[in-house]
């Protein structure tokens, strides 16, 4: 029988990363995720699965570890709150650029600058609209439990090896911090280097029985080629897109009202989706698990007929400017978000939501 | 008997054979100037790896500098990294490989001022590689600025009237840190000016490169190295510059050989 | 049923780790639970509280702006709480160190003496689990029996023989609450 246990996000997504058979983690600590690490270390998987665990001497030295393991083909990811996703920026371009797959968790705090240790959700644009330099994109997927902060993980090495490009996890400090039941998967053995040879052919791992080299560069002075590269990194984007939209709908059919919102925002709106139906107000949840690819037409379909949408977001509007692309101002598009680690109450999401739409019962 | 002068096609018999290009330095043409050391070192490394029979383990880090390209001229497995980044990138590709033969390949930016600290700590938790370090005292690839080797009043295009201290600091013998790291087993200083010296930073490649086999820690190879491009001079006349005054602050010889 | 409850105090009482047994105790009676705890440096010495929610249903947020039950072991927690029972509610609070307890009316208050409980044990780590044991008197939201398995699960092997001190704690905790 599968054992129910009772964790934090941060540990789950440690105990998730050993039980997919990751290869390797290097991070730094920093609040309020360190738990990954401190998990990890007690863990010491290295004694059992022989995952490498290594803490590094800044957010810049681990992201360009995860490069390096990234481009030998082997699992490997990183952890970090926002100050630290910001020292990354680098080395995810380049990850990007190089067509290697790679997970990077983001559990956010309020920012900008050193900001605070308490929770938002304010990297949005960093996570989704790219972050670092050039065009590119990662996969972003947005936990908001933690059962969600161990599946992820998989799913998010899944994608992000079926298409040779970094995925995030852009959890916050709630759902880092919160503990709840989760059911851990089985644990699978790391692959041998005669898999890793079969399923990631361009990876760097010597040239056994002299086969042609492999070369893994994100740099190409010929314009002409590097056009080319992109050209390809964009075909790449629009499977994704096409393939890879999730979503969680909830109540959407009929309803007067659509919240939008992702994470612990949308743990925190259906609350308010209780507290409003007894008050006889019919509102909806579309929770986005993707953020990137951005369920828009399921965001269009279920504000059909609706009187608004309202985005609860722990920023000053970041998502809003999405959901507002995906109905094409044919709905009102209403937001509601709190900032610096404060995290609204349901009481005042559903004041919020009454005020800004004149909602009398 | 007629005379025996030997034509071209009995000099490239190859029992006639004095000197040949290793295996594995491929047919791309080099983009390193006449005169530049690069296309030594990357001659040294070619050998050693043929020689030590390690091809089919062999990973190195390109930098960010004029070697940037190393991995289109040394017929190896290879990943550019990011400014400053290799030593980074090494230290995974080990961990995760301990098997394999990894090696970074650096110059003076990458390893002591941009990549200072990626350097210093893969160095300090002795990571089982072998660093090369290019240390001509000047940034080549983007026009012959300050690095952070260049020497006391030395003219780069951004110190136009020699490096002041008071100005730009002090030149950094980072290798000189590095020895004092309980992390390194080897670290030294050549060059590759002459027959000799090409010689003697063969050896000390091999040395670093079993090393990181035998799982001794890091080894460091500083290679002294000219940039007579920018340096503004003839490649002898760099050469003798060097030795009058890059050798005086930049020693050649083992710094450390545990 | 679904009990909503905050736990609250200085730093260092345990406040969490109460927290993080109820919860553990709910789980082993196949509850829905969530653990949401302040966190960060007030951990180490400022004032620290933890949101706990059981229930038998899928729960939602696990972050919340009024309770079932408040337990409120400084006076700051119960300035901060107090107004944030439900009516009908309980808050229950440690005497040692509270100088101006509420006045409401509305909901059930219980006073405890958990702290000289816990001279009167020499032991000052049975604190959190005396005052479990008065929550639990108050509102059996789940048995003791529960709450011993949880500590037997989320112990390390070495600390198992406390369990027996705990049970005692539990124990004294129930006896301090009279109607």
């Amino acid at each position: 029988m599968e054992e129910v246990r009772l964790m934090k996000g941060n540990e789950a997504l440690a105990h998730a990363a050993i039980r997919y058979g990751a290869d390797g983690y290097f991070g730094y600590p920093i609040t309020p995720q360190s738990e990954v690490l401190e998990v990890l270390e007690e863990q010491r998987p290295w004694e059992t699965t022989g995952m490498v665990v290594l803490q590094a001497e800044s957010e810049l030295a681990a992201i360009n570890m995860v490069y390096g393991g990234a481009a030998c083909g082997k699992v490997v990811f990183t952890s970090s709150s926002s100050p630290g996703i910001s020292l990354m920026q680098e080395g995810i371009s380049y990850i990007a650029a190089s067509e290697v797959p790679a997970l990077i968790v983001n559990v956010m705090r309020g920012g900008p600058g050193l900001g605070t240790i308490h929770p938002s959700q304010a990297d949005y644009f960093q996570a989704v609209k790219g972050g670092g330099h050039g065009d590119y994109h990662l996969i972003v997927l947005a936990p908001s439990s933690v059962q969600e902060m161990c599946d992820f993980m998989w799913l998010g090495w899944d994608l992000a090896f079926k298409y040779r490009t970094p995925a995030m996890l852009l959890a916050d400090g709630l759902v880092g911090q919160m503990m709840e039941k989760v059911v851990l998967p089985e644990p699978r053995p790391r692959r041998t280097e005669e898999q890793v040879r079969l399923q990631c052919p361009w990876a760097i791992n010597g040239r056994k029985d002299m086969r042609k080299r492999n070369v893994v560069t994100s740099l190409e002075l010929v314009d002409e080629i590097m056009e080319q590269n992109n050209l390809r990194f964009q075909r790449t984007y629009r499977e994704i897109e096409k393939n890879e939209v999730r979503y969680e709908a909830i109540n959407t059919d009929g309803c007067d009202y659509l919240f939008v919102a992702f994470g612990s925002m949308a743990r925190i709106c259906q609350k308010v989706m209780e507290m409003a139906e007894e008050e006889g107000i019919k509102i909806g949840l579309l929770r986005p698990i993707t953020l990137w690819p951005f369920p828009a037409e399921q965001i269009k379909e279920a504000a059909k007929g609706a009187k608004g949408i309202m985005v609860v977001e722990l920023s000053a509007g970041q998502m809003i400017e999405d959901v507002k692309l995906a109905v094409e101002c044919n709905v009102e598009v209403k937001h509601y978000g709190r900032l610096g680690g404060i995290v609204p109450t349901p009481e005042e999401v559903l004041d919020a939501l009454k005020n800004q739409f004149a909602i009398v019962k | 008997m007629e005379d025996k002068h030997m034509d071209v096609q009995d000099i490239i018999k190859p029992e006639n054979r004095v000197y040949k290009k290793p295996a594995l330095l491929n047919d791309t043409h080099m983009h390193y100037c006449p005169g530049c050391s690069h296309g030594v070192v990357h001659k040294l490394v070619a050998e050693v790896i043929e020689e030590m029979g390690a091809a089919e383990i062999a990973i190195g880090i390109a930098p960010v500098g004029c070697a940037v390209f190393a991995y289109n001229y040394i017929d190896v497995d290879w990943i550019e990294a990011p400014h400053g980044r290799a030593p980074a990138l090494a230290t995974a590709a080990k961990r995760l490989q301990p098997d394999k033969l990894v090696f970074t390949y650096q110059g003076d930016g990458d390893m002591a001022a941009i990549g200072t600290a990626e350097s210093l700590h893969a160095a300090n938790r002795g990571e089982n590689i072998a660093m090369i370090f290019i240390n001509n005292a000047i940034y080549g690839m983007t026009g012959g600025q300050m690095a952070p080797t260049t020497l006391l009043g030395m003219k780069t295009s951004t110190t136009p009237y020699g490096r002041r201290a008071d100005l730009n600091g002090y030149p950094l013998a980072i290798t000189g840190l590095m020895a004092q790291l309980d992390g390194t087993c080897y670290v030294t200083r050549q060059s590759v000016e002459t027959p000799a010296a090409v010689r003697k930073a063969k050896a000390a490649i091999r040395k670093a490169f079993e090393n990181s086999m035998h799982g001794k820690g890091t080894s460091v190879v500083e290679i002294v190295s000219t940039c007579n491009s920018g340096w503004k001079m003839t490649p002898a006349d760099a050469n003798k510059w060097m030795e009058e005054n890059m050798f005086k602050k930049y020693p050649i010889g083992d710094l450390k050989n545990e | 049923m679904k009990e909503e409850i905050v736990i609250a105090g200085f730093g260092g009482q345990g406040v969490l780790s109460m927290g993080k047994i109820l919860a553990y105790s709910g789980l082993m009676e196949d509850k829905e639970v969530t653990w949401m705890p302040s966190y960060g440096p007030e951990q180490r010495g400022g004032t620290a509280n933890v949101t706990v929610i059981l229930s038998d249903t899928r729960i939602s947020s696990p972050v919340l702006n009024t309770y079932d039950v408040a337990v409120v072991l400084n006076q700051q927690s119960l300035d901060k709480f107090a107004d944030k029972v439900k009516p009908g509610g309980v808050l229950i609070y440690d005497n040692y160190g509270i100088h101006t307890p509420s006045t409401r009316t509305d909901i059930r208050i219980y006073k405890i003496e958990a702290m000289e409980a816990t001279f009167e044990l020499k032991n000052a780590k049975a604190f959190n689990m005396i005052v479990l044991g008065a929550l639990l008197k108050v509102k059996p939201m789940v048995s003791v029996e529960s709450v011993l398995k949880a500590l037997k699960k989320t112990l390390p092997e070495r600390h198992h023989h406390l369990i027996p001190m705990n049970e005692e704690a539990l124990r004294i905790g129930m006896s301090l609450i009279k109607e």
